[in-house]
């Protein structure tokens, strides 16, 4: 890459890896990062600054849960007082009511309220955390009526992909602008829970259909993004906007990635923001140039008409499946690993086939592997 | 599908911003995860949302500030807006 690269649009802002719940899809790392690493507000103020000069508009702040941090307050002031678009992307559990008038009075834009599950058995079981599905119901009434744009989010998989009409549901009852639907993705805490919540074919299919009819029904009512399951897909998700094209994610201790899973691309080396500009790294860094383009594409990709449309897929996922980061995304059915995925999904939810119909099994009797908050 | 009347007040709601984009140029409209490119014609018609003068008095004013026909001027901008309240990017004075 010789060109300079157009500047990011968005940045995600992973402020800490603490959490209250410990939901077993979880995108943090298996290594989280200790409460002693995290940058100081001051060190944030400095890279919302960068990032704000850089052309960044929007930022996601993001965690674990960011409310696990008392000095949320000024690090949403100092997003606001560097021109950036403040989303809130939260669980709920940790927030008061003077605290949500607290940040909106700050100038916070918008607030993710996370659900897992759409009734309080499901919910609290699948994040580990009793009571839990209350306080979010609590939580979204508040939010409500301090008129703060309200999207729900919801992680679907084998145990919830059924109840999507309940979802939608909920999220206009709870007076959510946006709906955010997004099936589960096997990095980090979820790859380990892989057999427990990969969801059949038979569910994805009904569920794309479902989601095209509630946005037909619920058009200028609930604006419903979906991030669809590509396991049994032809084609892979032009993942991340591309890679270094239009965001970059902080992790809480400053370092820089593409995505938050891109430390799983073993060979790539991240400059934290704490010793390099954002607009240095943004520019210049071999693992933001990695990927960058189409120059770095192999066959199929290089040829593809789709190059641009897609960028190849997923890095992650063809450094997992097709064991190099340089191949295509092996959702993709012109890749030789094509195939890959949908053995791999068939396989884990082949034992539950057998005994029984997929979902409909009691939630509490799931073997879930949760992350360890101690 | 969204329907603007004449007699509507068409407003940014809370969370949607419109703001100028120094790094790239032009102006941008800033919502829920959604950054709109907008083009100098979108940008004049959404600067005229102030949350009190309804659509007919919007359109009239944009037609004498372009000196365009304001039923060309109105359609366009009523699609625009139509399509933005599909996205539940404007909304409608109670």
């Amino acid at each position: 890459m010789s060109q300079i690269p157009p500047p990011p649009s968005a940045m995600l802002a992973e402020l800490t890896h603490r959490c209250p719940l410990s939901c077993p899809y979880c995108s943090n790392p298996l290594e989280l990062t200790a409460r002693e690493a995290e940058l100081s507000a001051p060190q944030w103020a400095e890279v919302f600054t960068q990032a704000g000069a850089l052309g960044v508009l929007q930022v996601h702040l993001s965690g674990g849960e960011p409310l696990a941090r008392r000095d949320l307050p000024d690090l949403v002031s100092a997003a606001v007082a560097a021109g950036l678009y403040t989303n809130l992307i939260t669980s709920g559990i940790g927030l008061t009511e003077a605290r949500l008038k607290d940040l909106a009075g700050r100038g916070l834009d918008h607030i993710q309220l996370s659900i897992q599950g759409p009734n309080a058995q499901i919910a609290d079981r699948v994040g580990g955390y009793k009571g839990g599905y209350d306080k979010k119901m609590e939580v979204a009434g508040w939010i409500a009526a301090e008129g703060i744009p309200l999207t729900v989010n919801a992680v679907m998989h084998r145990h919830n992909l059924d109840r999507l009409e309940e979802v939608f549901a909920l999220a206009l009852r709870l007076g959510a602008r946006r709906l955010e639907v997004a099936t589960v993705q096997f990095h980090g805490w979820a790859a380990r829970n892989k057999a427990a919540l990969m969801p059949t074919r038979a569910q994805v299919e009904a569920a794309n259909r479902s989601v095209a009819a509630a946005r037909e029904r619920l058009k200028g009512r609930l604006v419903i993004d979906y991030v669809p399951a590509d396991y049994y897909a032809r084609f892979p998700k032009p993942c991340m906007g591309g890679w270094g094209r239009v965001g970059l994610v902080v992790t809480p201790d400053g370092t820089v990635m593409p995505c938050h899973a891109a430390h799983t691309i073993p060979h790539l080396r991240f400059e934290n923001a704490k010793d390099t500009p954002l607009a240095q790294i943004w520019t210049g860094s071999p693992a933001f140039n990695a990927y960058r383009g189409t120059d770095w594409m192999r066959e199929p990709c290089r040829s593809c008409d789709r190059r641009e449309v897609d960028f190849g897929g997923c890095r992650c996922q063809a450094m997992a499946f097709a064991g190099a980061a340089e191949e295509a995304d092996p959702v993709c059915e012109k890749s030789p690993h094509h195939g890959v995925m949908a053995a791999m999904a068939e396989a884990s939810v082949a034992p539950e086939l057998e005994g029984g119909s997929p979902g409909g099994g009691a939630i509490d009797d799931v073997a879930f592997t949760y992350r360890d908050n101690a | 599908m969204s329907a603007l009347k004449d007699s509507d007040v068409p407003l940014l709601p809370r969370g949607v911003r419109l703001r100028e984009d120094a790094a790239r140029g032009g102006w941008v409209l800033l919502a829920p995860e959604r950054v709109l490119t907008l083009d100098p014609i979108a940008v004049a018609v959404l600067r005229e949302l102030d949350g009190e003068r309804d659509f007919a008095a919007i359109t009239a004013a944009l037609a004498a500030a372009y000196a365009a026909p304001q039923e060309v001027i109105a359609k366009d901008a009523r699609a625009f807006l139509e399509d933005l309240m599909d996205k539940r990017m404007v909304e409608v004075a109670p």
